[in-house]
């Protein structure tokens, strides 16, 4: 392929000296019904050619309004003061004809979520092929064909047909792609990523991050990466900004910040982080409270009501951002830095220390050897699949989607499994089989004891008392129009619980979860998402139930919440002694609260065991790339970390690949010699014992470290 | 979008719902029920309370308004015709002689009666045939859905004047059944649309994976989540079944003379509106006051019903600029 001629200026191409952008005391604010809203107050930082500066917070700290008001983009009712500068020149007061010369030419943005981020109805190469024709008099074939390139350079497979595909043609990941590859079309000084991969895969997150280190090198351009994960930024970010109620509240080097915070809440964030590379239990920290209201901001620090550390003195001033550790590198917002300075521990074990969190206990019923506890749930060798249809009047049967092909495992009695892989890989579905309780197409699935394909339905009702569900949204999983009583009390009723006793029960349900029962009369609605998944985990306990099935209870929580719930769920289970089935796509997660893993690839299970055998001597390929792909957040570890990096996109379940399922992906298929090739492409390979309690679905299984 | 906005875990804080409409908890242990819940959320919305005001008052009105007066709506005043309204005939009289007053409540009655009922009837037709058809599906929904497609190709005015000579004399009991057989249909479909994506909510699967049996999820979980969508198909129906009523009696097929309704006395005082006001102006006025009343409570019901409904128009324009944030 030749070149067109638009190219990269070179990396080191100085266009300016100094900072590319400079933001002083910014301030934005919007007008609402209760008062302004001071989304922004006094903002100061700045970013250097070819740096990535990482702005930390949790939802609604001003993070994403502060990069939108560098773009120009915010609505016009907001106000804005202080100043923007990019490469010298003022952006605050330009109008917007002037603005869009310099957005997408010279500061190009990658939003969260890649699916509205594209037209539907254009090509994606069009659409490329646009940003360039926006901003440079070039032909239509030669922005066409430098789409094409740029596609191929953000790692498309097969780039000049793709071109021509529509965005729903794509998944997540390429999406997200082909969004890069706009940003990086006209060669930009400057890009923002307002969270790239919250909306992703574990393993298209790292393709994607990997993906923008690759576009930095490229454009030599500064990065400003806006995410709410502590762990995403840290091999990535070389400085961090952490962002509370509108203001910077801690700056500095990336290593600094992850070893030493001196500011109470990035301890917070740290300490409430779930680690990969952790194997005892550790304790996670959670933020008590929510995020201020920035109508009407108290006195004194904005913290100060949810820090573990607050004293008189912190509610007379709003802490000013000071250098702390004598470096003028590292600031921090807080009167009581040098105490924090003064602690034994550093990181997250300051943490720990400082918000007083604890290791839930061990259930007592664990004690026993778990070859000798109940069988809670046991699967053997499900198969659900789906007919492909075709035509209208007379539907023809053109395939079968095999959603789950054959999986076995079990449940025991106070013991948390924990089922991971991608999007698509049968999870769900496998949910889905054992909560509806039906004849399974093939295999069995029994709940205590009982084989689902031998019930009637009166029996069927028994079961469903001792075992129940805990979904992901919280906001879908509890019905809007009925108050918290009834919610909880749903369950008790059906099983015919007499009124006596479900009045007196819910309380105690809410006081179980850490609720007040005051709020029993209140809707879903005026609950916060983390509360209103605590809401769903009582209703799972209100009928003392043997098996609660969680579908990624704690996924759609921002992390200090999450570290909350997931403490609560531990918590119960030591409590009631209760059997988790925990599906999850977040390893880190999975490590800290399951007791084994089963990790799931195209309807299969290909790899199962206790969770430090196999999370430290991970024997499949698949689970080693999925755990290579997870983020650490130790920006040392990090950066020395080697990531196992999967090509393309998970394979379609109604044509998987023959043989081995994941051969199609497989780093060490790739490396075998051909004639081990062949073992791969013709044998499916079977689940074998590689260690006590450990098992593995590979021909050429071997231990590789990947933390 | 994974980040949930305003997220905050307040467990055991205030800070979570304060200002919200229910902090007035009585008795701290024991939650209040929903009905109360409800009632205190409708008594809160004056219109509401105005129109339900309005409604009793003209259901007292209309029956008993006629035994107070003198004059019954058969009966004629041959020294009064034409009278406007005086101390003796308070609303005048019509052309006849016959007591304005004691007409046009007697319409009211028929009104009243049939416009509510046929709203009531062909709401909660559409609730129990949609909803059934969304969430069974299969053989249920082609059989019901096959019945709606039949009843909206029916000309329904045809049909009811064609079948009026057979309820003639019969109770006027029969028009309501004959007005909302012809009225539930279209509602049933955005019903039965509504359904199939309440479905896959997770808290209709969560009652279901807890053994609550199908028609309870329906009454309990689907239906209730529909109700700003009934109550307003509700008010419409009062308002469209009083109008049918009107049309077909204005044809001579509906309620039948010496019977009337307000669609009747005003069908027949129209042309009489600028030269003799009060043979129409009555009527009209009340069938304007009543569907406005209808509304208002309708409105009040769906606020009260709906926990995020008055709040969420208010909340919304918040919102867009959090998400900013």
């Amino acid at each position: 392929m030749t070149t067109s001629e638009i190219q990269f200026d070179t990396p080191a191409d100085p266009v300016l000296d100094g900072p590319v952008l400079q933001v002083e005391d910014l301030h934005v604010s919007f007008p609402s019904e209760s008062g302004r809203v001071r989304a922004v107050r006094g903002l100061s930082y700045h970013v250097s050619p070819g740096e990535v500066l990482g702005i930390v917070g949790e939802s609604g700290s001003g993070k994403s309004v502060s990069s939108l008001a560098v773009m120009g983009l915010l609505p016009s009712s907001a106000r804005i003061s202080g100043s923007i500068k990019f490469q010298g020149r003022e952006l605050i007061g330009q109008n917007d004809a002037e603005l869009s010369k310099i957005r997408g030419r010279r500061i190009s943005m990658v939003f969260q979520d890649p699916l509205s981020a594209l037209t539907p109805v254009y090509t994606v190469g069009d659409q490329i092929a646009e940003a360039i024709l926006v901003h440079r008099k070039v032909s239509k074939a030669a922005a066409a064909k430098r789409a094409v390139e740029l596609l191929d350079l953000v790692g498309i497979p097969n780039a000049v047909e793709r071109a021509k595909a529509f965005p729903h043609e794509f998944s997540g990941g390429m999406r997200q792609r082909a969004v890069i590859a706009m940003a990086i079309a006209n060669d930009p000084d400057l890009i923002i990523a307002d969270e790239p991969t919250t909306a992703l895969d574990v393993t298209v997150q790292a393709q994607v991050l990997q993906l923008l280190e690759t576009a930095q090198e490229v454009t030599g351009a500064g990065i400003v990466i806006i995410t709410h994960d502590l762990g995403v930024v840290a091999g990535f970010a070389d400085r961090l900004m952490v962002m509370y109620a509108g203001r910077a509240v801690e700056k500095g080097n990336v290593d600094e910040i992850y070893q030493r915070p001196r500011m109470p809440y990035t301890l917070g964030l740290l300490g409430s982080i779930p680690r990969l590379d952790v194997s005892e239990k550790q304790a996670l920290v959670p933020i008590k409270g929510q995020p201020p209201s920035l109508t009407d901001l108290p006195d004194g620090c904005p913290f100060a009501p949810r820090c573990p550390m607050v004293v008189d003195a912190c509610h007379t001033a709003e802490p000013p951002l000071v250098d702390v550790d004598g470096s003028a590198e590292h600031s921090a917002a807080c009167i009581r830095t040098n105490e924090i300075a003064a602690a034994d521990a550093e990181g997250a074990e300051a943490a720990v220390e400082i918000f007083g969190a604890e290791v839930a206990g061990e259930p007592e019923v664990a004690k026993i050897p778990r070859e000798q506890r109940d069988v809670v749930l046991g699967l053997d060798n499900l198969v659900k699949e789906y007919p492909v249809n075709k035509g209208v009047v007379f539907k023809r049967r053109v395939g079968t989607v095999h959603a789950v092909a054959g999986i076995t495992f079990d449940v025991r009695e106070g013991e948390t499994l924990g089922l991971v892989g991608e999007s698509g890989c049968g999870k769900t579905t496998t949910l889905m089989e054992i909560l509806n309780l039906q004849k399974p197409m093939g295999g069995e699935i029994s709940v205590l004891g009982t084989k689902s394909s031998e019930v009637d339905s009166k029996r069927r009702f028994a079961i469903r008392r001792d075992m129940s569900v805990v979904f992901q949204d919280p906001m879908a999983s509890l019905d809007p129009r009925i108050t918290i009583h009834d919610c909880i009390a749903e369950p008790m009723q059906v099983h015919g619980y007499s009124k006596d006793e479900i009045n007196r029960r819910v309380p105690d349900l809410m006081r179980l979860v850490g609720l007040r029962p005051e709020q029993l009369s209140r809707y879903p609605g005026e609950f916060s998402g983390g509360q209103r998944q605590r809401i769903g985990i009582a209703r799972a306990l209100a009928l003392e139930p043997k098996l609660v099935v969680l579908d990624e209870p704690v996924s759609a929580l921002d992390v200090s919440i999450q570290a909350g719930v997931i403490n609560l769920l531990e918590e119960l289970k030591s409590k009631l002694g209760l059997a988790y089935l925990f599906v999850a796509h977040d390893l880190s997660v999975v490590r800290h609260i399951a007791d084994r893993v089963a990790v799931m690839y195209l309807g299969k299970i290909i790899e199962i065991g206790e969770v430090d055998s196999v999370f430290d001597a991970p024997r499949h390929p698949y689970t080693q790339a999925l755990l290579s792909a997870i983020p650490i957040p130790d920006p040392v570890k990090e950066r020395q970390r080697e990531r196992i990096i999967l090509t393309g996109d998970l394979p379609s379940p109604a044509n998987p690949p023959s043989g081995c399922r994941f051969r199609t992906r497989c780093f060490l298929h790739a490396s075998l010699p051909p004639e081990q090739q062949r073992k791969c492409i013709d044998v499916e390979p079977p689940r074998e014992v590689q260690a006590p309690d450990h098992e593995a679905a590979c021909h050429f299984a071997q231990i590789r470290q990947v933390l | 979008m994974t980040v949930i906005l305003n997220e905050g875990d307040a467990a055991g804080t205030t800070g979570a719902a304060s200002g919200s409409p229910v902090d007035a908890a009585p008795e701290p242990d024991k939650a209040m029920t929903r009905g109360r819940l409800v009632l205190i959320r409708f008594m809160r919305n004056k219109l509401a309370l105005v129109g339900l005001v309005v409604i009793v008052g003209m259901y007292l009105m209309a029956f008993v308004g006629p035994l107070l007066s003198k004059w019954t709506y058969d009966t004629q005043d041959y020294s009064a015709f034409l009278e406007p309204p005086y101390s003796e005939h308070i609303f005048g009289t019509d052309k006849i002689g016959t007591d304005m007053f004691v007409l046009t409540m007697r319409g009211l009655q028929k009104s009243l009666i049939i416009g509510l009922l046929v709203a009531l009837i062909s709401t909660t037709i559409a609730a129990i045939v949609g909803a059934a058809a969304g969430y069974f599906l299969g053989a249920a929904d082609k059989a019901l859905m096959w019945v709606v497609d039949l009843l909206l190709v029916l000309p329904s005015f045809l049909i009811i004047a064609i079948l009026s000579p057979w309820f003639r004399g019969k109770s006027w009991f029969l028009l309501v059944v004959m007005l909302a057989a012809f009225q539930w249909m279209i509602t049933a479909r955005i019903v039965r649309g509504m359904t199939l994506t309440l479905k896959e909510r997770e808290f209709v699967k969560a009652a279901k994976f807890m053994g609550q049996p199908a028609r309870k999820i329906i009454a309990k979980h689907i239906v209730p989540n529909m109700a700003s969508l009934l109550i307003i198909d509700a008010t419409i129906n009062v308002g469209s079944a009083v109008l049918a009523e009107t049309g077909l009696s204005f044809f001579g097929f509906g309620v039948q003379s010496p019977d009337v309704s307000l669609g009747t006395l005003i069908g027949l005082n129209a042309e009489s509106a600028t030269t003799f006001p009060w043979l129409f102006l009555f009527p009209a006025g009340f069938l304007v006051v009543f569907v406005l009343a209808v509304n208002w409570v309708g409105d009040g019901l769906r606020d009260a019903l709906d926990p995020t409904s008055t709040r969420v128009r208010r909340k919304e324009k918040k919102d867009t600029k959090e998400k900013a944030a």
